[in-house]
């Protein structure tokens, strides 16, 4: 788990292009939408594209994305119980 | 600046006609141009359904009338014929010494043909015959080509304000009439369906795996569509001396931003509010003046929720009649703005509503329903016509019995 | 109709970010393409926004903030540009990965960013102005387009201050593709010299500059917008000298009133003519000045051309660099700015002291 941990973080920071966040910025509870990382609904397709690329995951349903990528240790539960990561 | 502006020629092309009358056969039998998708060449042809011109590039050149495909976008293409027949329409003729202006909107402009060589393009080794296409990627080939087609040179101009980019044409042709720029305006949009279109919606997963359902609570997205739609602008007094036909006036207008998102409108509908509100004083109507509101409806989520919301705070418990022709057409992107004035225009001119298809039921968060069928000698004198876009453009148009 | 300019925001070729810099320092370019020198853009755009940016958005948004600062208005009661060719790195970074990847696993922040309009609407957002807002795309028009719109909404009376923008992004494979049509010269030159090639073909350039437009008269103001006017497609050089003279005519002046006339020279031998024909003709005895050797050529570069023309006036300096021929130049009162992109869309602007 710590380990997908510390692969999201760096995924997540390239994909969505986070200039001048570092891995250790973010911790795996800080809430990743509104006040914590400040991210929004583009991000969060952005994130779906990202688990269907790197972890063969597809969300079909936008809405669903809202629950699974709260956390950091959240998107790392969801692929652990339904990827091959 | 009190001039009154009319509309006289009508010209339009879409997925369930080639020209005005089979656009009206159409909306009167309920009959939808969407379906699986057969011309344009993409992986998503068997999953995605949406809303062509029933025609290939080669024909839609002949219908055109053009001998040969010297640098020809199927853009630029759907816009010379819509433009045409309401250029025709009107009883216009090129070089009849009327000052004239043409303005066109599109999105994506000639990109269905960028798309296709654009591998080519960049690379210097290739040559052949797609260098032809080059010049054509930009928003204004397709106006200027509309224009030297009709003879159109005192004033041209194109316009994107994504999806509201073709209200936006009428009401700037209106103003230039009125400011006494020109004396004629060809007003009106234009989009042909690309890859790149149909992708980039897809990304925003707000593409509808079946035919959109505007207004419904099952809705899950809209249906891309493709064609143009175009009108002729004069003043009331240069129509009345000319003995024109004259469809209705076009007696409100107003451009406002939302400023919520990029690609969202606010929940609120602020925008949509505001830009009604504007219309409606511009066009001295009372608001129970509205018989019919051709809403922009594209069936997304938050596009029907913001233009719902926006139409219960304007119009309170008495919402006129209203309908999203997108169930027919797709959302036609640049082209909306024109294809959904022509429908006003025909809505007041035949004195019917044409309906919503595909609703079933109505949404939780309000108890509004839209027509659902034809609604023939319905009472129309004023219909308010929405366009909404992308970076927060919202137009509103008030048509009126002349 | 008409309109002062209160406040100017510039990023071009040039280091025109600095307003107290009116081009004491000068850039030339080897290379025939020429790219915006950046200010810092963390100055001026939060991290969080600033990490989706595109260049020309990042360009547009950050020009627009300076023409705000420099106007001293914080919020316009309209947002209007003009762009050639909108946002072509997301334009071309969706369509390549979109082709590249078989129409795969797509994301979406390229695609929404692509539309012309994105900065208009960024701006709106960044500011939460929620009136008038629109974007013209028409070639060699779009920032006459845009002006003309500011001009009416003035003269209607419903709108007092409007923030003008006019913007174009460069890009290699832009470059790559339109060099096929001849756009460019095939020598590379040093764009300084653009004059002295005398071959076909110009440079290739962007820009993105805003202007504050009000109907109110202040002592900040640059200058007056009093007229604008087009032309598509003319004839031949005839048609273009009848043109500029009811131009002025409408405007109540003549030719003895223009003290400087601008011209969009860019060093295209096929294209060139009708200039020097206006100034053979018409202007022999006015003092001229040409700009694209600053900037490159543009869909948008009359914003370029404005710029420039209401810092002379502001200023009552005409920067040597931009200075064409010797003709004796004395208080400059009006400017008159003439330009064409590639003998289609032709623009004349005229330019005054308040």
């Amino acid at each position: 788990m710590d380990a997908l941990i510390a692969k999201l973080k760096t995924q997540i920071i390239e994909q969505l292009n986070l200039e001048g966040v570092s891995p250790d910025d973010i911790s795996p509870d800080d809430s990743l939408f509104g006040e914590g990382l400040g991210l929004d609904s583009i991000d969060a397709l952005e994130l779906i594209v990202l688990l269907e690329k790197n972890y063969g995951l597809k969300i079909e349903n936008p809405a669903d994305g809202k629950k699974i990528f709260a956390t950091i240790r959240t998107i790392a539960e969801y692929i652990t119980a339904h990827g091959k990561a | 600046m009190s001039e009154r502006i009319v509309i006289t020629g009508l010209g339009i092309i879409s997925a369930i006609g080639d020209n005005v009358q089979q656009n009206l056969a159409s909306l009167r039998a309920k009959r939808s141009g969407i379906g699986q998708i057969k011309y344009l060449e993409t992986i998503h042809k068997g999953n995605l359904p949406i809303a062509e011109v029933k025609h290939t590039d080669e024909e839609l050149l002949q219908i055109a009338g053009l001998a040969e495909d010297t640098g020809y976008t199927r853009t630029a293409l759907l816009g010379m014929i819509a433009a045409k027949e309401a250029f025709d329409n009107s009883g216009a003729k090129k070089g009849d010494g009327i000052r004239t202006a043409l303005i066109s909107a599109t999105t994506v402009g000639g990109m269905g043909s960028t798309e296709k060589f654009y591998l080519d393009y960049i690379n210097p080794e290739k040559t052949g015959d797609f260098v032809k296409y080059i010049d054509s990627h930009d928003c204004g080939d397709s106006a200027e080509k509309i224009a030297d087609n009709l003879g159109i040179k005192d004033f041209i101009t194109s316009i994107n304000t994504a999806c509201s980019s073709s209200a936006n044409a009428l009401m700037l042709g209106a103003r230039l009439i009125k400011h006494g720029i020109v004396d004629r305006v060809v007003a009106g949009g234009v989009d042909g369906l690309t890859k790149f279109t149909i992708n980039g919606f897809n990304t925003l997963m707000i593409l509808d795996k079946e035919y959109c359902k505007p207004f419904d609570k099952n809705r899950t997205g809209l249906t891309l569509g493709e064609g143009s739609g175009f009108v002729v602008l004069e003043s009331l007094e240069a129509a009345q001396k000319a003995g024109k036909q004259i469809y209705c006036e076009l007696k409100g207008y107003a451009n406002t931003c939302d400023a919520y998102h990029q690609t969202a409108s606010s929940p609120e509908g602020t925008g949509a509010f505001l830009s009604m509100s504007s219309a409606l004083a511009l066009s001295g109507l009372k608001i129970e003046d509205i018989d019919y509101v051709n809403v922009h409806g594209t069936a997304t989520q938050i596009n029907d929720l913001s233009e719902g919301n926006a139409m219960m705070k304007f119009f309170g418990n008495n919402v006129p009649k209203f309908s999203s022709t997108k169930g027919y057409t797709g959302h036609t992107l640049g082209a909306a703005g024109g294809i959904e004035a022509v429908f006003s225009a025909l809505s007041i001119h035949n004195n019917t509503i044409f309906p919503n298809l595909n609703f079933k039921d109505k949404m939780d968060e309000f108890d509004l329903v839209p027509v659902t069928d034809v609604l023939e000698n319905a009472g129309v004198k004023n219909v308010l016509s929405n366009s909404f876009g992308f970076g927060g453009n919202n137009t509103s148009l008030i048509f009126s019995k002349a | 109709m008409k309109a002062y300019i209160r406040g100017i925001g510039q990023i071009s070729p040039q280091q025109t970010f600095d307003k107290d810099d009116f081009l004491d320092t000068v850039v030339g370019y080897n290379t025939n393409m020429l790219f915006c020198i950046d200010p810092v853009y963390k100055e001026f755009i939060n991290p969080l926004q600033l990490r989706r940016m595109s260049r020309t958005l990042r360009m547009g948004v950050t020009a627009a903030k300076i023409c705000l600062t420099d106007s001293g208005i914080e919020m316009p009661d309209a947002v209007i540009t003009g762009t050639g060719f909108g946002c072509i790195e997301d334009t071309e970074k969706f369509l390549l990965a979109m082709l590249n990847n078989n129409e795969q696993q797509l994301t979406p922040t390229a695609f929404m960013q692509s539309t012309h309009n994105t900065i208009s609407g960024q701006v709106a957002i960044m500011l939460k102005c929620k009136e008038y807002n629109s974007t013209y795309v028409n070639r060699g028009f779009s920032f006459e387009t845009a002006l003309l719109d500011s001009l009416m909404l003035i003269a209607e009376g419903n709108a007092h201050k409007i923030l003008l923008g006019g913007f174009d992004e460069n890009s290699v494979n832009l470059h790559v593709t339109t060099e096929r049509l001849g756009h460019w010269k095939k020598e590379k030159i040093n764009s300084l010299q653009l004059l002295e090639s005398k071959t076909s073909g110009t440079i290739s350039g962007e820009g993105a500059t805003f202007f504050m437009l009000t109907d109110k008269e202040d002592a900040n103001n640059y200058a007056l917008l009093k007229g604008l006017s087009t032309l598509y497609k003319p004839e031949n050089e005839k048609e273009v000298e009848q043109h500029t003279i009811d131009f002025l005519k409408r405007n109540n002046l003549s030719v003895a009133d223009i003290d400087l006339v601008v011209y969009g020279l860019n060093g295209d031998v096929r294209t060139d003519g009708v200039y020097y024909h206006l100034r053979d003709t018409m202007f022999n005895q006015t003092a001229g000045a040409y700009f694209k050797h600053l900037c490159g050529d543009y869909y948008t570069s009359s914003a370029f051309a404005l710029w420039l023309s209401a810092n002379v006036i502001k200023k009552q300096d005409v920067p040597e660099v931009v200075r064409l021929g010797k003709a004796p130049l004395g208080a400059v009162k009006n400017i008159l700015i003439v330009n064409h992109y590639r003998d289609i869309n032709y623009s004349f602007m005229l330019v005054s002291q308040c």
